[in-house]
């Protein structure tokens, strides 16, 4: 058994060396020459300052702006660390509900938000999007659907015509590869950007 | 379910056949110790390797040194890893200046790492500096997928051999694991990660304006270089604590094809390598049918279960043609999501792009059943191999039985003793499982993690004891597992999923090394033939069935028939 130390802790130490440090480092940095913008998290500036990342969805409160999914994030209550309290797109804190489907929880906060929907005035059958939480609480893309019921209420509150802010999110939409590969979504801090854009 | 769901499941899972075999044959290479095209660059470091650690290359182990060496190795890499979680915070890059990790959770991590499991009590955001995440936990991504895969190759020598003594040298096959294999394609993977907008930095955070004005703190980090081994190796421990589901780790469709491609690329190819070895490589596509066969059928009922969705959602109004998308992110939908969910538990990854607790009750419990198999369809890189070795040398037990003449497999007579150790290395599965999980149910104190009232409470603890001893990894993660009660029995039960398996395995392996090869006598029952295909396949299901069918009614399955009736906790 002792023979079998030196190669243990030798190796232990050479793999730590090179797959542990030299390995990640070494991407580290040909990512910062090949993708920079990727690599540094894909962040989006307006008049030079951070304003998001094209990735992490934020939270849009106001009726000017489309609203994302809602999120199950959270974050330490500031009266008492050992407690969480809500915190939407918190993207340091990355959560989904992790509510079951018998969960009285889920039933609730989805039949709280039907009702919130059904007073804006939407009718048929909700996208299932607008009213489920996101696995990770930070889900940047809500469904077409979602976005084109979203279109006249935040014109609206803008004062635009109804069909520009419809040809906006058309304009936004991105397609399956193909037809058929990936999800037809809609990035909401892109579209809330060019929302913003438009004058 | 729409033809563009289908279609997105069978362009994966077809990329990951068409890998098969030239991934496989050229592992058989690799550790039939043949040159091959990376010779030229990594052999002077393969040897350096050798000579600084005192490892004399030709000098091969029985089953017995083979294990402990194995196993030396397991508890350095324990023992490494326990201090630099306990130390981190005097350690370099901790841009975030995180604190030290606590004893019993630096105790869950460590073995959780190192028994290629990687089920996370913690939050990495909030817990990991980039110091433990790369020279920590990812070194082990690596070494732990490197430990199983040369396991899985002392046991394909034991079929190999002729009246053999010696199984390999376990310090070449896990340096060649890891230099000729793990290493290169996670640096091909990382790239193509990055591309896809998978950050790599060492910063720890930036700081963003949101439109609306409120200040957004994102974390970044160092992620696609770990991302790539997570996936590739089946360890599954995500950068942060939504894994691949997080938009950072998994940013599209494109990123989710090479992380699914990944994860199943290694463990479907061992077993062509397998076949390779052995001399036969229709024997590995046998097996390869076997567990590709299971995974579909699994993919067939996620995807309908989720796609049926929750009724008692779209009796609220939600449109049903939704499906279940609580826990699930837009840009993969329902398809890729259940691929995800198959794939991942089907191997040892564990790694989730959608959250399980969240699925619908089948959607749930296939990923656990999957698990509860022995994490065999196509499995861990390794312990996937191995495992489906153990369960063949069961069905040809049992079809000897049938025909009443001594079981074979590959040419070795399997007798009484072979038998006896497989079944041990089988049954440490549901000791693990449902014995803690039984002792969970009535413990107060590990009933007050639960996040789910009723049955699905039940679910939420057998799938963390099914995770864990399966050295998974994925969770129903609304349980908080980061109390001492947790983390210590759910590191037992990685330690008796990973060594308590592998010791009866190895013996096992050592004595059937030992055996005459006969060549295929006229009698000998086919092994790769359908009739195998099918028979084996049974065989998984009535014992994994057999098993664990009492506790999935009281979980899963009648959460399922309440959901139906109405029923909410």
């Amino acid at each position: 058994m002792l023979a079998h130390f030196r190669p243990a802790v030798v190796l232990l130490a050479l793999f730590t060396l090179l797959t542990g440090l030299a390995y990640p480092l070494a991407m580290t940095g040909i990512a910062s020459v090949l993708f920079p913008w990727q690599a540094g998290g894909s962040l989006i500036l307006r008049d030079g300052k951070v304003v998001g990342s094209a990735l992490i969805g934020q939270n849009f409160a106001s009726a000017r702006y489309f609203h994302p999914r809602p999120s199950a994030t959270g974050a330490p209550d500031p009266k008492d660390p050992s407690k969480t309290v809500d915190a939407p797109y918190n993207a340091d804190n990355s959560s989904g509900s992790n509510l079951g489907p018998t969960s009285k929880a889920l039933i609730d906060r989805v039949k709280t938000g039907v009702a919130a929907r059904r007073a804006e005035g939407w009718t048929g059958p909700l996208p299932a999007d607008a009213l489920t939480t996101s696995a990770s609480g930070l889900d940047p893309d809500i469904s077409p659907e979602n976005a084109l019921l979203q279109a006249s209420d935040v014109a609206r509150a803008r004062g635009l015509v109804a069909g520009t802010v419809r040809n906006l999110v058309l304009a936004q939409i991105q397609k399956p590869w193909m037809g058929f590969f990936g999800e037809p979504r809609v990035n909401v801090l892109k579209l809330n950007l060019a929302l913003d854009g438009l004058k | 379910m729409t033809l563009a769901g289908w279609l997105q499941i069978g362009l994966i899972l077809g990329l990951v056949a068409l890998t098969t075999r030239p991934l496989g044959l050229y592992m058989a290479r690799v550790f039939s110790g043949e040159r091959n095209f990376l010779s030229p660059v990594l052999g002077p470091v393969e040897r350096a390797f050798y000579r600084l650690a005192g490892v004399a290359p030709e000098r091969e182990q029985n089953w017995l040194s083979y294990t402990i060496a194995m196993l030396v190795f397991s508890a350095a890499g324990f023992a490494s890893l326990y201090a630099i979680l306990r130390l981190q915070a005097f350690l370099p890059f901790n841009p975030q200046h995180f604190d030290n990790v606590p004893p019993d959770l630096a105790f869950n991590t460590a073995i959780s790492f190192l028994t290629n499991t990687n089920w996370q009590a913690y939050s990495g955001e909030t817990t990991m500096s980039n110091f433990s995440q790369m020279a920590g936990l990812a070194v082990h991504n690596f070494l732990s997928a490197a430990t199983g895969v040369a396991l899985a190759i002392a046991v394909t020598r034991a079929f190999a051999r002729h009246s053999a003594t010696t199984l390999g040298n376990f310090w070449v096959d896990m340096t060649r694991a890891t230099l000729y294999v793990f290493l290169p394609v996670s640096i091909l993977i990382a790239l193509a990660f990055i591309a896809t907008g998978v950050p790599q930095t060492l910063a720890g955070s930036v700081d963003a304006t949101t439109l609306e004005g409120a200040k957004q703190t994102i974390a970044l980090g160092p992620m696609a270089s770990q991302e790539a081994i997570k996936q590739f190796g089946t360890n599954g421990g995500g950068f942060f604590n939504a894994n691949a589901a997080h938009p950072f780790e998994n940013p599209n469709a494109w990123a989710n094809l090479l992380q699914i491609w990944a994860l199943l690329a290694v463990a479907f190819g061992l077993l062509v390598t397998f076949g390779k070895m052995v001399g036969s490589e229709k024997q590995g596509w046998a097996l390869f049918k076997i567990a590709g066969l299971v995974l579909v059928g699994a993919v067939v009922i996620v995807y309908a279960a989720e796609s049926i969705g929750n009724p008692l959602l779209t009796q609220l109004g939600l449109d049903p043609a939704g499906g279940n998308l609580e826990g699930k992110e837009t840009r993969f939908g329902l398809a890729l999501s259940s691929l995800y969910a198959v794939a991942t538990t089907g191997t040892s990854c564990g790694g989730v792009n959608a959250m399980m607790d969240s699925f619908t009750p089948i959607g749930g419990l296939v990923p656990m059943f999957l698990m509860q198999l022995g994490v065999i369809t196509p499995g861990g890189v390794g312990s996937g191999l191995y495992g489906l070795v153990v369960f063949a040398v069961i069905t040809v037990f049992i079809a000897g039985l049938m025909v009443g003449r001594t079981p074979e497999f590959l040419g070795k007579k399997i007798e009484s003793r072979e038998v006896k150790l497989a079944m041990l290395a089988v049954l440490i599965l549901p000791l693990s499982i449902l014995g803690f999980s039984a002792v969970a149910a009535v413990l107060p104190s590990s009933l007050s993690s639960l996040a789910n009232n009723g049955p699905h409470g039940l679910s939420e603890i057998l799938y963390a004891y099914t995770s864990a001893t399966g050295n998974n990894g994925s969770a129903f993660a609304g349980l908080n597992a980061n109390t001492p009660w947790y983390n210590v029995t759910l590191g037992i039960a990685m330690i008796l999923g990973r060594f308590g398996y592998v010791a009866p395995l190895m013996a096992m392996a050592g004595s059937i090394a030992a055996k005459k090869k006969h060549p295929g006598s006229l009698g000998a029952f086919p092994t790769d033939g359908g009739l195998f295909v099918g028979l084996m396949i049974g065989v998984i299901l009535i014992v994994g069935g057999l098993q664990f069918f009492p506790a999935l009614a009281l979980g899963p399955i009648v959460e399922h028939f309440l959901m139906f009736a109405g029923k909410t906790f």
